[in-house]
């Protein structure tokens, strides 16, 4: 067993650890605005701790009305997607550190979907999107006694899009999104491809007779933002280019 | 104000909530109200499995699973409910498969399993793989299967709606259900749903400690609206301390990891759950090892500069292994920890995870008003109620399992009831009692902060009532909760606003917190004896004589208008287990 390193984390631990940190947050609450504005707060607070700790911090100390979604606090829920220094991510997996607290820590709602108030957006478009590629397995015939029998190597041929937590993050980040609201995103085709790729369901000609309209796969334009945003390290745009490829050979 | 009426209302869309969705959506017109999305739910956390005696991988049968779910609740568990649930995991599981959930497989293409806490061969001969995952994120997948399937199934939901009140009516001297009152999060409007059944999904409550796996919405919502109209909490001191928490965090890391292979590891490196369960070893029942834990740390053998944790150690098993059974977890110390599981050990100390007690049930779900009469058209499964198939301790993987049983039979169970009944009148002003509520929390200006009562409560709760227990650490406890709910009534909210006060619904839910806290004080202090997740240090022995028997909590209101919480005892049902030591 190493201890060298333990030594060294439980040393930096231990040190006192605050700086201060300047929080720059885009506010907006149509019962008080009309207009968006950006507010700045400043907070002492331990670099390894969430940026998630540090909007609590300002909701429970400074400003009650600051608010947002969140829940589970260790990124598995997907309630706290936003956009932090211009870049999507769960504000519960982002350690300030991470992100240059030196200067300013810009926290913005995601992109492309209606504000509500403060960092809280309309999540209904994202979801009718997920509803409407059939994001369930589909069989016919019989069910069996035991479980259906599915080997290992193809369990594994989808198992990167199980992951999805359904946050948005990447979704809210692709520019064809923010441009058009009909393109179905990245999340829905993620979950699409989730069980075009597997070996029990038999709807992967309907899902992809879906995807592709004029509205599907066909309107992604490669630009991997996607893939950088998801917090669960999906391959969201080759997830992407298997659901085309799977179009034009019919092949899954 | 807005009315709706339904059959069928669920509160809560986490496992137990979508499962009982599924099985009343096709039965009964149902709405499924719920304070988060439900893919949000505290259920997508769970990461180590669902238990069944599939005997895919080696033998094993649902009267194994039976012995050790009594012995793992240290014989408080209902056993003709336990029974249940080793017998109908196995249908729970495959249930699961055939909606799609993609389960781990063995090499023949069969549901893999593993090992896991407490569950053995043969009444507690070794560790047995009974434990159905999909790597170490299995919580995640059943949520999203559920959520899958109530889409398929056009399951009716109101996202973001806080259930705060449970209507009763008295019909011919009987209370019976009457729907409920939810506040909706987006509009602050006020909305009643009159149901002729309503099911209670709504999950733990672990947010009254500070050091917790729980989410921060876990805060007792559901046990807090039915305790304060009248009905029993059971087994309220019964909370679990899952071992292996994130050093100071809390955050989960799975009992799988220790089905994998991993080991405990004081500061010597000395594996030392062989001195406390040589059979088991790091496989005991999590009170047992969380117990342990704390221990070494008070022996002076924990990690550190200041001695307060142990190590999950987990550096000898291969990096391919971690990488495919655990790539949760282990990322989760890379990223919030900054350590490298293949090559270093992680810092872990025993967190706030699980309530064994709740909202009172027979086999069926049906709400118990006391020992023997249910509440008709009231129903409840999942965290939020004690069937009770935990008793003192659960089972690692069986709270996954308690969901997909139980909230399935209550789905049904309450679909049928409404086809059978017919509605019953709502009380006078039923949304009255919110609606005051709210606005006296709105229109508060006390110089209280919700944040801080909040805090000094985990504070309190994590020094007192945690892993061990004394009547003077209880009585401090009591004494500051007291405290807190006095100061309480002078909190004021910041936000006065209609739309999105997530300010006002931490106030509220804080006053459910401090509720089910005094709860569980004042049960923890009465039970002398140590027994599962309750150990009293000044009485360190199960004492069957005196305490095998559920406690049963009521609110009590004087004439004064003082509030206090009355005690009373169930029997525990035992079938073909008479209880014995309990070693591991």
């Amino acid at each position: 067993m190493a201890t060298p390193t333990m030594d060294k984390v439980e040393a930096e631990a231990s040190a006192s650890p605050y700086i201060t940190v300047t929080f720059r947050i885009r506010r907006f609450n149509p019962e008080v605005s009309a207009e968006a504005s950006w507010e700045d707060f400043r907070l002492e607070i331990d670099p390894k701790e969430r940026v998630l700790d540090g909007l609590h911090k300002i909701k429970w100390e400074l400003d009650g009305t600051l608010t947002f979604r969140r829940s589970c606090a260790h990124g598995i829920c997907g309630s706290d997607a936003m956009r932090i220094n211009g870049k999507n991510r769960l504000a519960c997996k982002t350690l300030i550190k991470d992100i240059g607290p030196e200067k300013p820590i810009t926290v913005e709602p995601i992109k492309g979907l209606a504000v509500h108030k403060d960092l809280i957006v309309d999540m209904e478009p994202f979801f009718q999107s997920y509803r409407e590629v059939m994001p369930f397995l589909v069989t016919s015939g019989n069910e069996p006694t035991r479980e259906r029998l599915q080997s290992a190597k193809d369990r594994e041929r989808f198992d990167d899009t199980t992951k999805c937590i359904l946050c948005a993050a990447c979704t809210s980040s692709c520019p064809v999104f923010w441009n058009d609201g009909q393109y179905f995103g990245p999340a829905a085709i993620v979950n699409a491809h989730r069980f075009i790729f597997d070996s029990r369901d038999e709807a992967g000609d309907q899902r992809l007779e879906i995807l592709g309209g004029q509205d599907g796969v066909w309107r992604c334009r490669t630009t991997f933002n996607c893939t950088d945003a998801c917090p669960r390290g999906i391959e969201v745009t080759k997830a992407i280019q298997e659901v085309k490829r799977a179009l034009i050979t019919r092949r899954f | 104000m807005k009315m709706h009426t339904y059959d069928t209302v669920i509160v809560g869309a986490g496992g137990a909530g979508m499962r009982a969705a599924i099985e009343a959506t096709g039965r009964s017109r149902t709405a499924v109200l719920t304070k988060l999305y439900p893919t949000r739910s505290h259920t997508g956390a769970a990461q180590g499995g669902m238990a069944a005696a599939l005997a895919n991988v080696e033998e094993d049968n649902w009267e194994w699973h039976t012995f050790d779910t009594v012995k793992g609740g240290d014989y408080l568990v209902d056993q003709d409910a336990a029974e249940i649930l080793a017998k109908e995991a196995i249908d729970a599981v495959l249930d699961l498969e055939k909606m799609g959930l993609p389960f781990n497989r063995t090499p023949e293409g069969t549901i893999d399993q593993r090992r896991f806490g407490g569950h053995s061969r043969n009444h507690g001969e070794a560790p047995v793989r009974r434990s159905c995952y999909a790597a170490d994120r299995t919580g995640h997948m059943i949520l999203q299967t559920l959520y899958q399937n109530c889409v398929k199934q056009g399951v009716e939901f109101f996202n973001e709606f806080y259930v705060l009140d449970q209507l009763l009516t008295e019909v011919d001297g009987v209370r019976m259900s009457a729907g409920v009152v939810a506040y909706e999060l987006a509009t602050g409007e006020i909305h009643v749903f009159r149901a002729k059944s309503v099911v209670y999904a709504s999950g733990g409550t672990g947010k009254f400690f500070k050091v917790t796996s729980n989410a921060h919405t876990l805060t007792g919502d559901g046990q807090a609206a039915c305790y304060r109209r009248g009905l029993p909490l059971e087994d309220m001191e019964f909370f679990q301390f899952h071992p292996t928490g994130i050093w100071r965090m809390g955050i989960l890391l799975t009992e799988g990891a220790r089905g994998e292979g991993g080991i405990l590891r004081n500061k010597d490196g000395e594996r030392f759950m062989e001195k406390y369960a040589p059979v088991m070893k790091d496989l005991a029942s999590r009170d047992v090892v969380s117990r342990s834990i704390y221990t070494e740390i008070r022996e002076g053998r924990g990690c550190g500069p200041e001695g307060d944790h142990v190590y999950l150690d987990l550096t000898h098993l291969p990096p391919e292994q971690l990488d495919a059974k655990l790539p949760d977890i282990t990322e989760f110390a890379r990223t919030y920890l900054g350590i490298e599981p293949y090559t270093d050990p992680i810092p872990i100390q025993p967190t706030a995870h699980y309530a064994m007690g709740g909202i009172p049930t027979n086999v069926e779900g049906e709400v118990l008003a006391d020992n023997l009469t249910v509440v008709p058209g009231l129903y409840a499964a999942g965290e939020v109620a004690c069937v009770s198939v935990h008793g003192a301790n659960r089972l690692g993987t069986n709270s996954l399992l308690d969901i997909n049983v139980f909230g399935r039979r209550a789905g049904i169970a309450a679909a049928e009831y409404a086809a059978r009944h017919e509605l019953v009148e709502l009380p006078e002003n039923p949304g009255e009692s919110v609606a005051a509520q709210v606005e006296r929390l709105l229109s508060a200006t006390g110089s209280e902060r919700v944040s801080e009562i909040r805090r000094e409560l985990q504070e309190t709760m994590d020094a007192n009532v945690m892993v061990f227990r004394t009547e003077q650490t209880i009585k401090t406890a009591v004494a500051k909760i007291a405290e807190l709910r006095e100061r309480y009534l002078h909190v004021s909210v910041q936000d006065k606003g209609k739309r999105f006060n997530t300010d006002l619904l931490e106030a509220i839910e804080l006053g459910n917190l401090l509720d089910l806290a005094e709860v569980m004080a004042v049960s923890a202090l009465a039970r002398k004896e140590s027994r599962g997740g309750h150990y009293r240090e000044d009485f360190p022995n199960r004492d069957d004589a005196h305490f095998m028997r559920h406690t049963m909590a009521y609110r009590e209101v004087g004439d004064d208008g003082a509030q206090t919480v009355r005690l009373d005892y169930k029997p525990v049902v035992q079938t073909r287990y008479q209880p014995m030591e309990r070693t591991y």
